[in-house]
């Protein structure tokens, strides 16, 4: 087995990072009672002013003229965890979050798909950068070593052979021990691991609790870890707040591209597509504006989702000044790859005609695609219909026009020359819409032929229901 | 004169028009009527590229024209666009003519939205053929569905007024249809002088 372990330093800080326009300015994290409120965390560039964790604000003002702050939210650190989590389970089936703020991956099993290593920490890190999370990734041969040598190294892949003298070189104090215990083998004058295993077993064991061997032997693998596997959900759920009031819908473009983001991040880790999905933007008080986003077949690229997301947004009149935007997907459908040709005629096939009819709808209106399809009916008003399969119908032995109209118009042509007729159809009275009706094909005096009718029984006036053209 | 310049020279800096451009090697689109492709330069219409038809009205003989390509397009499994149709495709009618009704879309718009569909669809690339029957297409609208279809390889039809014969078009084809008596005026071509005589042109004459 191998164990990848990622690591995220400042979790709470690139969730609050990731929805902020400018993740450059100064930024910091309070926490505490409103006494004494203490800075939780903060950003680069607020800690190149001077700025600290730990400090309290009121120390923080005098350092610092201006800087932005921002609630800390344990609540927030959980949600985007488990949304990490769910990102990770594309890459391996064993995900565990049993240690706070990382990510324990069993990759040696993934290894034929993304491997190898050096690749496919290439890729996690890549997509990590594009998720807006800081991490540090190490893979070791059991999940207790990963995650306590990410304490010290980023970037370290270490085999068995090597374990032994990594973990010796670590400092005690990085080891996971309980904090009496760490201080206590700084007592007895032991400054790094490999020391401790000089020592006798049985003294160790003698001085200390038996989770502290335990722990040591977990370290070398000599002793099983059990870690939970985490499960996805079966919907997501993502929302941004803004401390601010939006009251355009394109300045709702930039969380929205986020949120897409997430969520087809979360449909690739689960393998499933998103169907239908709810936009709200949550106004004061508690009302909130629901944007419905369909589609006709499942779907999980990023530039599509938020595309057809801002095909539909866009037109809404913002009732509103909106404080947050939510997006939740319920309906989470597999997703079936369209069959894409090897060797495509066309050099540019960068569309297909799926996500070109999702464009199209999601501008147009859901109707205005369709398709044309014969049905089973000698009234030509219902010898069509827009969707579905259709009635197999044999070759019509009578010519028909190419079009028809939708509403019989009045023929203005005096002296046509009748080419054949009467063709009399004749049906419908079973479904109260009873034809009874003449049809000629006519040739006009400026040289069209039209399919007109009259009412059987009534030659006086001609109606052209159709154009052969 | 002052000194002898080499033609290629000449040529390579593209000061010179040549009157006679080469065509690309496109894939060929036969029109279906022998003799409509007899006098296109192209051997049919224009691939990749917007082919305009000109209509006096609604019911001309423009279906008789198109079914065949249409036709060939869906049996190889190609989609078939059509933007705006100005009426109900009649599917009996469509049928006996040989299109697979299956592999034709219709887009319902008007206006900028019409022309908007046609553009995507022909940027697109996922399109066989493209048909339009935009209301108001001026000059630069239909630049723009000349370098969608060029951009998304695809064969572009336009049907417009028989009025607007007489302002010019950016279209790689332009034919104009008469009714009395039934013939084809082409207009312009690309690759090839327009021939002056009309074609004898009729589906059911």
């Amino acid at each position: 087995m191998r164990w990848a372990c990622i690591l995220f330093p400042q979790l709470a800080l690139d969730a609050v990072l990731r929805r902020r326009d400018d993740p450059q300015a100064p930024l910091v994290l309070l926490s505490g009672p409103l006494q004494r409120r203490v800075l939780q965390a903060v950003n680069p560039s607020a800690q190149a002013l001077g700025l600290r964790r730990g400090q309290t604000l009121t120390v923080a003002r005098a350092l610092v003229e201006h800087f932005d702050c921002e609630e800390y939210q344990p609540q927030q650190v959980e949600h985007w965890q488990q949304f990490l989590a769910a990102w990770g389970y594309r890459f391996s089936s064993h995900v565990s979050l049993d240690f706070p703020r990382a990510l324990l991956l069993e990759v040696e099993s993934s290894l034929s798909l993304f491997g190898p290593w050096p690749r496919f920490e290439q890729r996690l890190r890549e997509e990590l950068q594009a998720l807006g999370f800081q991490h540090r990734i190490v893979l070791a041969p059991n999940a207790l070593a990963a995650r306590i040598l990410a304490n010290v190294a980023d970037g370290l892949a270490v085999d068995e052979a090597q374990l032994p003298q990594r973990l010796g070189s670590l400092p005690i104090s990085r080891c996971g021990f309980a904090p009496e215990v760490a201080s206590a083998f700084a007592g007895m004058g032991l400054r790094r691991l490999e020391q401790v295993h000089a020592l006798p077993r049985a003294s160790v064991a003698k001085r200390f609790s038996r989770a502290v061997l335990e722990h040591i032997d977990r370290l070398h693998g000599h002793l099983p870890q059990a870690l939970d596997c985490y499960r996805p959900p079966d919907h997501f759920h993502g929302r941004i707040e803004f401390n601010f009031d939006v009251e355009s819908s394109t300045a709702l473009l930039f969380p929205l591209r986020r949120l897409t983001a997430d969520l087809a991040s979360f449909l690739a880790g689960r393998d499933c597509g998103v169907q239908r999905f709810l936009l709200l933007l949550e106004h004061r008080g508690g009302t909130a504006t629901e944007v419905r986003v369909g589609l006709l077949s499942a779907e999980r690229e990023p530039e599509m989702l938020f595309e057809l997301a801002r095909g539909r947004l866009e037109p809404v009149q913002l009732v509103a000044p909106v404080q947050a935007l939510s997006l939740q997907a319920q309906d989470l459908p597999r997703f079936v790859p369209a069959a894409a040709e090897l060797f495509t005629e066309r050099p540019q096939q960068s569309l297909g005609w799926e996500q070109l009819r999702e464009r199209l709808r999601a501008r147009l209106g859901d109707e205005a695609v369709g398709g044309i399809a014969a049905q089973a009916d000698h009234r030509p008003e219902r010898a069509w219909s827009e969707l579905g399969q259709g009635t197999r119908v044999s070759g019509a032995q009578v010519p028909r026009p190419g079009w028809l109209l939708s509403d019989p118009q009045p023929l203005s042509d005096f002296f046509p020359r009748v080419l054949a007729g009467p063709e009399r159809i004749e049906s419908g009275w079973w479904d109260g819409a009873d034809v009874r009706r003449d049809y000629y094909l006519i040739e006009t005096a400026d040289g069209r032929r039209a399919w007109v009718f009259h009412p059987a029984g009534k030659p006086d006036q001609f109606w052209v229901h159709g154009w052969f053209a | 004169m002052g000194s002898v310049v080499a033609l290629d020279t000449l040529l390579q800096e593209r000061r010179i028009w040549r009157g006679q451009q080469d065509l690309p090697p496109t894939t060929r689109q036969p029109t279906g009527h022998s003799g409509l492709d007899a006098v296109l330069p192209a051997g049919g219409w224009q691939a990749a590229a917007v082919n305009e038809l000109l209509l006096p009205t609604l019911g001309s003989g423009e279906l008789q024209l198109l079914w065949p390509t249409l036709a060939r397009l869906t049996l190889a499994g190609e989609r078939v666009v059509l933007v705006g149709p100005p009426a109900i495709p009649f599917p009996a009618a469509w049928l006996m003519a040989g299109v697979t009704l299956s592999q034709l879309s219709i887009i319902r718009a008007t206006g900028s939205d019409a022309l908007w569909a046609a553009e995507q669809c022909l940027r697109s690339g996922s399109c066989g053929a493209v048909v339009s029957w935009p209301e108001r297409a001026n000059d630069r609208a239909l630049r723009r569905l000349q370098v969608a279809a060029d951009s998304g390889q695809t064969l572009a039809f336009v049907c417009r007024p028989q009025k607007e014969a007489v302002n010019s078009s950016p279209a790689a084809v332009r034919l104009l249809l008469e009714l009395r008596p039934p013939q084809l005026r082409i207009l312009k071509c690309r690759g090839g002088l327009a021939p002056a005589k009309p074609i004898h042109f009729s589906g059911w004459h």
